[in-house]
């Protein structure tokens, strides 16, 4: 009897996987809810952060994923305005990736909030200086046009019938709007004196290109796990497409990356050498974030090599890999090293570290599996 | 009927108009109206400055007695570790408050000398422009100051300061406090505090509490810019000052002479 729990086909296979990874999802959840409520007692000293490194993980996470919210257009672009039919199939999962993406950009800030209660004071007070105010509508704006747009198509796929032609103005809107999240988002960083990691004018370049490779290197892997536990194939050409995208995305990614380091080392200004000395190599023999830089550059390198030759590229699991090497690189980078590194020296241009706590790395655990669950409820609507 | 009334008026329904555009309705231009705007505050003509006169600091408790003063009457809390620190004025050395003036050659006296540093009250401040929500906001006299109980705690005015003058509660601060003063509100966690130049001690006529606690040897000087009769701008027509990171723009208020 027992013998058929453990057979079957690949559609029990990935029924049985779906249900672990939705209560794997649900148990971190959990964990992440009750640290929550344990940091909101405590207060935001449960966290790493301190009066020198004052944004930690959560900020980071934010920034990442705007980018990947942002990716989506790397679908829509193709499709809607270059009528690319082969991304027919999955043009719904980056709407979905998009959605979920920022509900956690959205669950991350909150996090972050010292009075998340009085959270609406942004909307009771609108400030028009501030860069944080029209990131909230933009981010909200996003959200409410992917849902939109993403149930109008859905809904159609589901009667056979093409979508309602309302859609199509809102379609085209949200190719701008997507862009608008990651410069606004930029700005928040970009336009702060005495930040020197921050204060450059290719700040927002640098965040689209980032994003438009870890947004689709994460559709690769999502849709490679979806054709392998389901019968959903979203199709080989679809998935080098987007291989194509990253690889184009990354490398102008690291352009832009070695275009800052040209200004800044052979200009030799000193505060805006130090970020960088830091985070690469130290200061003063402090530099916690030295090993995760490196990862994120040679992973970074690594995958270039993978996705730029179409021999590597072309073979599905050498792309699953070089699609994780530059979600994790852009990850390290856009996140932790691009925030962390913005505080590090301080004002004073001392070295005050810093490292996320065990309650922070749950809390962040949480916020992600929260996504995750949000992408799988989504897949399986769709799939 | 004045000229004045009637662009009073007219502000009055722009202001009224953006915040209806806004979807925030009457209530936030009623805020608008009562606490932003120049209808209700009156025009002192005022613009509060400092000059810290490096020169008469020379013993420990030079220090010592202005910060205890502003730390004990703010209710600034003591958590002994660098990480939960809470400071509105304290010290730092010359070469760490000053890094851009900062050269091998540099006096060794001055260059490890401790420099009194507090938020400098800019007149372009960074943090009040990122603020969200305007719980931080410079008034006429050129304070800039803070609403504790509107503070959302996002921390980027932390981010905009270029001086690190801002901190931030991130635990119950009121267990850290060895004396409460009651006339002055403890902070809750959650929100950023910083100098506020005595606003409180102003209002009645009181010089900052630092200001008093030196008021010996005249090492904080403290008073109205824009009159030029006042002793902070006898002292800067008479004598060669500076203020930090003057490159950025922020105009502070807080001048050295060192």
């Amino acid at each position: 009897m027992f013998e058929k729990a453990l057979i079957g086909n690949r559609g029990y296979w990935g029924w049985i996987a779906l249900l672990l990874s939705i209560a794997l999802l649900l148990s971190v959840m959990t964990i992440g809810f009750i640290t929550y409520l344990r940091q909101l007692n405590y207060g935001l000293g449960i966290t790493g952060m301190s009066r020198d490194v004052s944004w930690g993980l959560y900020i980071a996470q934010f920034t990442f994923l705007v980018g990947v919210a942002a990716s989506a257009v790397m679908l829509i672009i193709p499709y809607y305005l270059h009528d690319y039919k082969k991304f027919g199939k999955i043009i719904i999962l980056g709407e979905f990736l998009a959605i979920s993406a920022v509900v956690m950009c959205m669950l991350f800030v909150f996090a972050d909030l010292g009075q998340p209660f009085r959270v609406l004071n942004i909307i009771l007070h609108p400030t028009p200086s501030s860069i944080m105010f029209w990131d909230m509508i933009v981010l909200n704006g996003y959200l409410l046009l992917n849902i939109i747009i993403g149930w109008a198509v859905l809904s159609a796929e589901r009667n056979d019938v093409s979508p309602p032609g309302w859609v199509k103005p809102l379609i085209y809107l949200s190719i701008p709007w997507a862009i608008s999240i990651h410069t606004v988002t930029a700005f928040l960083y970009a336009g702060l004196p005495g930040r020197h990691l921050w204060l450059t004018a290719i700040m927002a370049p640098r965040f689209l290109a980032s994003a438009f490779a870890s947004g689709p290197a994460l559709l690769i892997i999502l849709c490679l796990i979806v054709r392998r536990i389901t019968k959903f194939d979203p199709g080989n050409e679809a998935i080098q497409t987007l291989g194509k995208i990253v690889t184009y995305a990354m490398i102008i990614n690291i352009f832009f990356f070695a275009l800052e380091l040209f200004t800044v080392f052979y200009s030799k200004i000193p505060g805006h050498t130090h970020p960088f000395k830091y985070l690469f190599f130290g200061i003063e023999g402090q530099g916690k974030l030295i090993p995760w830089m490196w990862t994120a550059a040679l992973l970074a390198i690594a995958a270039i090599i993978l996705l730029i030759n179409p021999g590597t590229r072309k073979n599905e699991n050498i792309l699953m890999a070089a699609a994780v090497g530059v979600f994790i690189s852009t990850w390290i980078d856009k996140g932790m090293g691009l925030v962390v590194g913005g505080f590090i020296p301080n004002p004073f241009e001392e070295i005050t570290e810093y490292l996320p706590t065990a309650p922070e790395v749950l809390i962040t655990l949480g916020v992600w599996a929260a996504g995750l669950l949000i992408i799988t409820m989504f897949y399986k609507i769709t799939v | 009927m004045s000229y004045e009334l009637k662009a009073n008026r007219r502000q009055f329904f722009k202001i009224l108009g953006i915040s209806a555009l806004s979807g925030a309705g009457s209530i936030s231009s009623l805020f608008a109206l009562t606490q932003h705007s120049s209808l209700s505050t009156h025009h002192l003509g005022k613009r509060w400055a400092m000059v810290v006169d490096m020169g008469k600091f020379k013993t420990e408790e030079d220090y010592k007695r202005c910060i205890d003063a502003c730390h004990h009457i703010h209710n600034v809390p003591d958590f002994g570790n660098p990480k939960d620190e809470i400071k509105w004025i304290w010290t730092a050395p010359y070469k760490n408050a000053f890094p851009e003036q900062e050269h091998e050659y540099i006096r060794d006296d001055i260059k490890n000398k401790p420099f009194m540093v507090l938020c400098n009250h800019c007149d372009n401040p960074s943090c009040v422009r990122v603020c969200p929500t305007k719980a931080t906001f410079k008034r006429q006299d050129g304070i800039v100051a803070m609403d504790y109980h509107r503070c959302i705690g996002c921390r980027f005015c932390m981010a905009a300061c270029p001086y690190g003058s801002r901190s931030f509660n991130w635990r119950d601060p009121q267990p850290f406090i060895k004396e409460k003063n009651i006339e002055y509100p403890m902070r809750t966690k959650g929100v950023v505090e910083k100098c506020n130049f005595c606003e409180e001690r102003l209002a009645e006529g009181l010089p900052p509490a630092c200001v008093e606690a030196c008021k010996d040897n005249k090492a904080l000087v403290f008073g109205d810019l824009n009159n030029p009769d006042s002793e902070v701008r006898k002292i800067l027509s008479s004598r060669y000052a500076i203020r930090r990171k003057p490159e950025l723009g922020t105009q502070p208020g807080v001048y050295y002479i060192v």
